[in-house]
Order: C-alpha cells, then structure tokens, then sequence
C-alpha cells in the first residue's frame, strides 16, 4: 500500500502495517537523499523525529484519537519549535532557540504528527522566490535551475519531492499559495483569524496567517482541523466554530457559482498559465458548477497597497531585533551603536528595504499619502470581494501569472519579484480563504495552480470544490 | 513626492530605523525605493473621501478574559537567548548608556 498521504500513513500505523518508526525512517532517509541537491530544509531535527515516533508506537491506545498518527511534518523557519532552532532564515536568528512552541506546533504534535524539521524560506518570510534565505536558494523539484516561489519555497519543495507529505508554511501575501503552485502541490491560506498565529514569527500582523502545503487537499484539511480554533494565546484568533473539513469533501460541487474576473485575467498572464486556467475553468462547469463574471476593479491596486501596507507593519515588527533580549548582538560602545550594527549585520538585503520602505510611509509628513491611503483603498479591495462574494461562492483566478522562474531571474529587481504575488495578495487585504491546486503543466512541464479564494470563515466550501476539481483531474498525482 | 526621494531620505529613514548602512546600500536602496514610490503612485489616484481605512481584515475588536495569573515563561527560559545575560541576577545586559 502506498503511503504517499497523511491519511494513508495514519491507517497503516493503525492496522500496524507499519510503525511510526518506520515512517519517520523513511521520511528521514527521503531528506538525506535529496536535500544536498533541493535545499528544502535547513534544519532536519532527525533524533527527536525518532523519539516522537517512537513514542508513539509505544501507545496504541491512544492511536484511534490521533488523527495525524505519526504523519511527518516539515515547518516553516519561521514557526517557533522549542529546543529546535529557529531562524526565519536570518542571521539575525541564526542561533536562535526557541523557549517555546507555537500554538500550531502544540496542536499538531498533540494530534500524532511527527515534526521532522524546518524548511528553508525567504528572510523573515519576505520575498517570492526563497533566493532571500541568508542561508542558500531553495532549488524547485520539477527543474533544479529555477526557483520553487516563496517565501514558502522549503515548505513546497519538501512536500512536492515527497520527502515530507505535509508541511506548514504561513502565508502574508500568497507565501503558502504561490510556491504550491509552482511545485505542482496543493497550498490552503485560511481566513485570517482561523488559525492562531503565536508562535509565528511576525511579518505583517494583519496580514500573516498559517497553512498547510500538501498532495491533496484532505490532506489540507486534515491539517486545518487540528490547527484551527481560538487560542488565549492569539486574541485575533476568531471565536468561531470549526466545521468538519473532511466531511465537506462530499465531491458534490452542483450549485456552487464561481466568480471570474476576466479583466484580470486578460491581463498579463503568461499564455501557457492562462490555457490551463481556462481548462480548469471549465472543469468545473462540467463538474456543475456555474462559472459567472465578476469585476473587483481596485485589485489592480492590490500589489502597491499590499507593499505599502506589509512593510509599515513589518516595520514595527522587526524593531524587536535590537541585540537585547535574543539573536545576533554586534559589541559596541553604547547602546545605540549596538542597534544600528546588529541590524546592519544582522538583517539582507530584502528586509532591509522593506524595513526602510515601511518607515518611510510611517514617517511623519508621508502617513497619510501612502500609509492612511493604501489602508483606505484596503477597504475598496475587501469591499469588492464581498460584494462579488455576495453573488458567487468562491472567486476562481490563477495561483501565479508565470510558472516557476529562473533561479537570479528577478533578484536584481525587487518591483518585478513583487509582481509575482499579483493574484495572491488580495485575499491577505481582505483576510479571505485562498487555496491553490494543481491545474496543470507548461510545455517544458512546469506546473501551474488554480486558485480559488471564498467568503471568510467558509473554508469548508473552499475546500470542497478544490477537492472536487483534484478529483476530476490527475495533476495532484504527478511527481517531479 | 517619489520624484524628490534622496540619498537623504534614506539616510533619515535610516536613522528612524536604526539601521547602519554602508555607503554602497544607500547607493543601491535609494533608486530601488523611489521606484517603488513611482510605481505606488497610482494609489493617489484612487477617489477615497469618506472611505474608512482598514487596519484589520475582520473588523476585530479585540477580546477580553479574566485578569488571573497565570505561570509565564521562566526566567531562565526567558534569558537563554540573550546574548550577555547575567542569568543568575535575572539581567538582561547592554552597553553603557549614559556616558
């Protein structure tokens, strides 16, 4: 039996066909085949993988409540992990080892999943591609001289070369979503609030939201419905109630009417990435849905709203890396030197750009041009999408206007890696559940995702037609 | 505005910032960020009188719970990560401040 999926893996543990130990193993023995060569992971924490596992395979009693039983997981960088570095891939955080779990963590963990390591990303999560990492590029499995997107890119990458069947990412403007698409997988953004986010490493706070990457989408599911629900710890998690997930997979998508913004979609998307949308489009018509217009005329506005919004906010965020109570300390003299020379040494190239930029819009004199703006036309994005919302269930759009580009292609010019996150960040503006499935390939066999974006907190109907359209066809199947 | 973005500017968000930059990245920030401000311009064009802004997607009020103490992180949890800490006063230490 294969044990290519998080629920495959639980039911063989279950009939002891095979042991959590054997699984992680293999996992483990996946990672060190392939990593010299992907550079999925940074850190791969193999000994306390195996004393997990092996703890779980001395208690049976406990596996029929254990929904992920010993399923391995990757982690984003960026998802603190007590007693296991964590470093959003900056020198900064270099050594830097977590007295704490995130919320995430606990859950997943609690519920039988074996964390294995954590996956290479763009510093601090900020950047496209994962060329941002202080450490290494990632490499994308389906062709090793291009990039796997980002910032997720590790996450993709490890679940795309099934080293790991799921791995979390966190999502501030299509992190999750973009590198799916680009690694042939599936990648869920839920709605803001939906998932705690202590222990996440803050980028954009209004913005951030964790995820799973994964095959399939039941496997997201899955993934969601332990992570999902209210945390003290997180007072913008939502007090709301958490569906089954995995009951919504009914592959009934009949009535359900799906939104299309052809002026969107008219416009700068690469030929081969536009064919497999519109295919994909059609699936779905046949499936029996109903495919009707829509316009969401301030999206055009979406990527400088999202980048004047996301460095103000990252801005703030990132002042806590002063030398004082955690990472990188440059000696100094005084106290002031030691900020300035730590956060020179300590932060790339990226981060420091997106720090000054968000300064700046927060700076007396400019708030109100570009800060106060960008918030105001914030409300006419999310205003849009409910008002489309209001007519259709869900708002179809590729994933990516390209597949994955070259590894250096876009590193020389941030405006044109910040382009890649066209199609993704409107659904972080407006806080919606966005999830990407593999919709098909280019001609060079590159993979190319379908997105689908619903009504906040209806993760189940987002999740139904995604699991639906994987049913219909064989894209969430092929391997790199 | 993006059209008068200087070498200056960069120098005074930097400061704002707390960042010490070599003379080589402001040479390379400062017409990276302008730009980006060129291409952000198209905001202003946008008609948003009477428009409140959004500073959270949901419209989330915050949340209340009873003020009763709880365990926190232990301090020597807490220090473990800081770099110089006197752990065994429960100090945090930095540079000299006043001279």
């Amino acid at each position: 039996m294969a044990l290519d999926t998080a629920r495959e893996i639980s039911d063989a543990i279950r009939a002891s066909t095979t042991s959590a130990t054997d699984v992680c193993q293999a996992a483990l023995d996946r990672i060190r085949a392939q990593n010299d060569t992907i550079h999925a992971f940074h850190t791969v924490s193999a000994d306390l993988a195996l004393s997990q596992a092996a703890a779980l395979d001395a208690r049976p009693d406990d596996w029929p409540q254990l929904p992920l039983l010993g399923v391995p997981i990757a982690l984003k960088d960026n998802l603190c992990t007590r007693g296991v570095t964590t470093t959003a891939c900056s020198r900064i955080l270099e050594h830097y080892t977590p007295p704490y779990d995130a919320t995430v963590v606990q859950r997943l963990v609690a519920a039988g999943a074996v964390v294995v390591g954590k996956t290479n990303c763009d510093e601090f999560a900020m950047g496209s591609s994962t060329e941002n990492s202080a450490f290494v590029p990632t490499r994308n499995p389906w062709s090793l001289d291009r990039t796997p997107g980002g910032s997720s890119g590790g996450s993709a990458a490890a679940v795309a070369a099934r080293m790991v069947p799921i791995a979390l990412g966190s999502d501030t403007g299509g992190s999750i979503r973009q590198p799916a698409s680009m690694c042939g997988i599936v990648g869920f953004k839920p709605t803001y609030g939906r998932v705690s986010r202590y222990g996440l490493l803050a980028f954009a706070s209004s913005l951030d939201q964790i995820g799973p990457l994964s095959t399939t989408v039941a496997d997201a599911a899955a993934t969601l419905q332990v992570m999902a629900g209210a945390d003290p710890s997180d007072a913008t998690s939502a007090a709301v109630p958490v569906p089954d997930y995995l009951a919504a997979l009914t592959g009934d998508i009949r009535n359900v009417r799906i939104g299309v913004p052809r002026a969107l979609v008219n416009e700068g998307v690469d030929p081969e990435v536009r064919t497999t949308f519109e295919a994909s489009v059609d699936i779905l018509r046949q499936q029996g849905a109903t495919i009707v217009d829509v316009a969401l005329p301030h999206s055009a506005h979406a990527i400088p709203v999202y980048y004047l919004v996301a460095t103000a906010e990252a801005s703030s965020n990132l002042a806590r890396y002063d030398g004082v109570r955690y990472g990188l300390r440059v000696p100094a003299d005084t106290l002031g030197e030691m900020y300035d020379r730590t956060r020179d040494a300590g932060f790339g190239a990226e981060v420091k750009r997106r720090i000054l930029l968000g300064t700046y819009v927060l700076s007396a004199g400019y708030y109100d041009a570009y800060y106060l703006k960008a918030q105001q036309v914030r409300t006419l994005i999310r205003r849009d999408y409910e008002a489309a919302l209001e007519k259709t269930d869900l708002i179809a759009l590729p994933t990516s206007p390209t597949p994955a580009f070259l590894l250096g292609e876009r590193t020389s010019d941030p405006l044109q890696m910040y382009l890649a996150d066209v199609f993704t960040v409107a659904a972080n503006l407006a806080g919606l559940p966005s999830i990407s499935v593999p919709c098909g390939f280019t001609s060079t066999r590159l993979p190319c995702g379908f997105q689908l974006t619903g009504r906040a907190m209806d993760e189940a109907t987002v999740l139904r037609v995604a699991d639906a359209f994987e049913r219909a066809t064989p894209y969430s199947r092929q391997k790199p | 505005m993006p059209g008068d973005f200087t070498r200056a500017d960069v120098e005074r968000i930097a400061r704002l910032a707390r960042l010490e930059l070599t003379e080589h990245e402001k040479d390379l920030i400062t017409p990276q960020l302008s730009s980006f401000l060129a291409y952000a311009e198209q905001v202003q064009a946008v008609v948003t009188a009477g428009v409140p802004p959004t500073s959270h997607p949901l419209g989330a009020t915050g949340s209340w719970r009873d003020d009763v103490a709880r365990p926190s992180l232990p301090r020597e949890d807490a220090l473990s990560q800081a770099p110089e800490a006197d752990v065994a006063n429960g100090l945090f230490k930095v540079p000299r401040v006043l001279g």
